[in-house]
């Protein structure tokens, strides 16, 4: 199987925050042959538990999770166009022009021609609630037997590898399902639990019941964030950079990470030669934001695929990238679950 | 046209998205005039083809002795954009080239026409560095396209000039819809070579020429030579023109799936459209009038005033989401044009009627 096989089955599956199902098959199918035990959970988080080597004396788990950002239909038009809410934290500029998939047909998000706009309209982004999608029904009757309200849409663009990044939808956080599957095939040194939770697009809603569940003393969250090293950003406000290891934060909109932890990390990469970077910037959150406050709470640390256009069509992340995570991860984990620290 | 099935419609289809897969942005026809060749040496073997200086296809059939000499327009160039810059980073600057709407640019999908094709991102800001401004979208100058390869990979590739389409491949949604970057004006080419088809073995008594013409969305320059050097004595354009949908109201454009458009203005030759009219009514061919006041911003304005004049009359396809990546028409409005215009190549005539 090709390197990036997987990834690219995950990506393709569509699993907007609450209708995850798709994506949980493919994993669950995966994971079954590897894992000690599995479960699925009332919110549809799935629980994947794998004996060790040696019992762990501190309790891990690790979590990515299952859903992506996305739009949900709320109604039908009589002209059979679809009316549309955002799931999670889209930037209404990445929407326009854009295409989509809903119930398996697809369909499009136009705009006004820009023959018929008025010049101040011209620079101005078009509000979300202006916004529609036209699947090609002629009437509304049309429209219903394909899609109903309540049906969710996911964006529509293809998976490259060329280059050496990873161009594609939904690599948040795609990306993180696969390195941890990739983990769970190998033996592990200590008994662990990984969990891919849903509905973290829409307040981390998946990982506070699946923290709660899995009772764990210490979790490691993988993650993609935000990468702003492009073209007309200054350096101090690029957070992260492509092609520089994976993300280590401190401090996020949701989390104060655990900083021994933290501090392994970067000793961990050190020590073995695997690049790694601090988040520079305060912003954005993730599932970290619920598991560390878990109970009577959880040491944390989040490890992040720093990804350029996050929450739009088409997100980019690093091979290279990718593949230091699925060296940190591991040595990070013996050492969290072995109490090194 | 009610009982027109998928068996029927597959194959226009499948040729509007061959003719949807050949890049051609103004100024850079070639591989657009490739697809659209090949089109015309199945519809009408044997044709006279000609490409001229500007890079239009001109194809000639029927009687070319005949005193009437019908010329069909459609512009074969799309929207796009071309690299003004290549930076040392590796991310490419852009312009426009023909009427592009930023509003659709961040974020999206584009192919940037190097050495050999890549895939890009147009770069937007993260939400969170956009200081308020979350509701303005930056002017074309201040975006980048990121091809996600090294700079030196780049440097090899791409160079100033270049072009850049938009969107991705073309796809079919319900019925007899579809959507494609720049089926503005590939479904106006799908329809004269759809004409030439029904025209397959029917005995001429005039000329006809095929003007597909470059340079539409920069100031239609290849319809205005075009026309010199084919010497039409009456020609019909076929363009796509706005089609209602949330923001255009009826006032402002046709149905989707209505019908033809047919053109009426100060500068179209009326006989002409009222014949296209007439002979809409006759066929059953399902038709609708969009009325101008004076230029109708098509190539219909520079043909008409080619040499000594050129009666001309203008037919539509209605077409949403006009300039954007997601253009969208309905393929039976296409068929239409195609029927009416093969109608009136065999009965019409600015001098009849």
């Amino acid at each position: 199987m090709a390197e990036w096989d997987l990834l690219q089955r995950l990506c393709a599956a569509y699993g907007v925050s609450g209708q995850e199902d798709a994506v949980r098959d493919i994993i669950l199918k995966e994971i079954s042959p590897y894992a000690t035990e599995t479960r699925v959970d009332a919110l549809g988080n799935l629980l994947a538990y794998k004996k060790g080597r040696k019992s762990a004396p501190v309790r891990l788990m690790l979590s990515a999770h299952m859903d992506e950002v996305g739009l949900l239909i709320t109604h039908i038009t009589e002209e059979g166009l679809l009316r549309f809410a955002p799931v999670g934290g889209i930037d209404k500029r990445v929407l326009c022009g854009r295409r989509v998939q809903v119930g398996g047909h697809v369909g499009v998000i136009g705009a006004k021609p820009i023959h018929l706009l008025k010049s101040e309209e011209r620079g101005k982004a078009v509000p979300m609630d202006e916004m529609f999608i036209d699947i090609g029904a002629s009437s509304r009757e049309e429209a219903q037997e394909a899609v109903s309200p309540g049906d969710a849409a996911g964006f529509v663009s293809p998976f490259d590898t060329s280059g050496g990044r990873i161009r594609g939808r939904a690599l948040d956080d795609r990306a993180g399902c696969a390195l941890l599957m990739e983990m769970l095939r190998e033996e592990l040194p200590y008994d662990m639990t990984f969990v891919f939770c849903v509905q973290e697009e829409v307040g981390l809603r998946g990982s506070k019941t699946a923290a709660f569940a899995v009772e764990p003393q210490a979790a490691i969250v993988v993650e993609t964030t935000t990468a702003a090293d492009i073209a007309g950003v200054d350096e101090g406000e690029q957070v992260c950079r492509l092609g520089k290891g994976p993300v280590v934060s401190f401090m996020d909109r949701a989390t104060i990470y655990d900083r021994e932890y933290t501090r392994l990390a970067f000793a961990l990469a050190k020590e073995q030669g695997i690049p790694c970077q601090a988040k520079e910037a305060v912003a954005g959150g993730n599932d970290a934001g619920a598991i560390h406050v878990s109970r009577g709470g959880v040491r944390t640390i989040a490890v992040s695929l720093p990804c350029r256009y996050l929450h739009s069509a088409a997100g980019m992340i690093h091979q290279e990238d990718f593949r230091a995570a699925g060296r940190l991860i591991p040595a990070l984990a013996e050492n969290i679950a072995g109490g090194a620290v | 046209m009610a009982e027109w099935t998928e068996k029927e419609w597959g194959p226009l289809r499948d040729m509007v998205f061959r003719l949807c897969a050949a890049p051609g942005t103004p100024g850079d026809e070639e591989e657009a005039a490739k697809a659209v060749e090949k089109e015309v040496r199945r519809c009408l073997p044997g044709a006279q083809i000609q490409r001229d200086t500007l890079g239009n296809l001109l194809v000639y059939f029927g009687d070319r002795q005949a005193p009437r000499q019908v010329l069909l327009d459609a512009h074969m160039d799309q929207i796009g954009m071309i690299v003004t810059r290549v930076e040392d980073s590796g991310f490419l600057r852009l312009a426009p080239c023909g009427g592009v709407d930023r509003r659709v640019l961040p974020g999206s999908v584009v192919t940037v026409h190097g050495k050999e094709p890549a895939y890009g991102i147009v770069c937007c800001k993260p939400p969170h560095l956009s200081n308020g401004d979350a509701d303005k979208v930056p002017a074309v100058d201040q975006m980048f396209i990121d091809l996600g390869q090294d700079a030196e990979t780049v440097k090899q590739n791409v160079s100033p000039g270049d072009r850049i389409t938009l969107g991705e491949g073309p796809r079919a949604l319900l019925g007899s819809r579809i959507t494609a970057a720049g089926l503005d004006n590939r479904a106006g080419v799908a329809a004269l070579l759809r004409c030439a088809e029904l025209l397959q073995g029917k005995t001429l008594s005039c000329g006809g020429i095929l003007l597909f013409s470059s340079r539409e969305e920069t100031g239609c320059e290849g319809a205005a030579t075009g026309s010199f050097q084919a010497r039409p004595t009456e020609a019909v354009v076929v363009d796509v023109t706005f089609a209602t949908q949330p923001g255009v109201a009826a006032h402002q454009g046709g149905k989707l799936g209505g019908g033809v458009m047919i053109g009426a203005s100060s500068t179209l030759n009326r006989r002409m459209t009222q014949r296209l009219r007439d002979l809409a009514k006759e066929k059953e061919i399902p038709s609708q009038v969009e009325v101008m006041g004076g230029r109708t911003d098509t190539n219909a304005d520079a043909i008409g005033v080619s040499r000594e004049g050129v009666p001309t009359a203008l037919l539509s396809i209605p077409l949403r989401y006009m300039h954007t990546p997601v253009e969208v028409i309905d393929l039976e409005d296409l068929e239409g044009v195609a029927r009416l215009l093969a109608a009136y190549v065999l009965e019409g005539g600015e001098n009849r009627g």
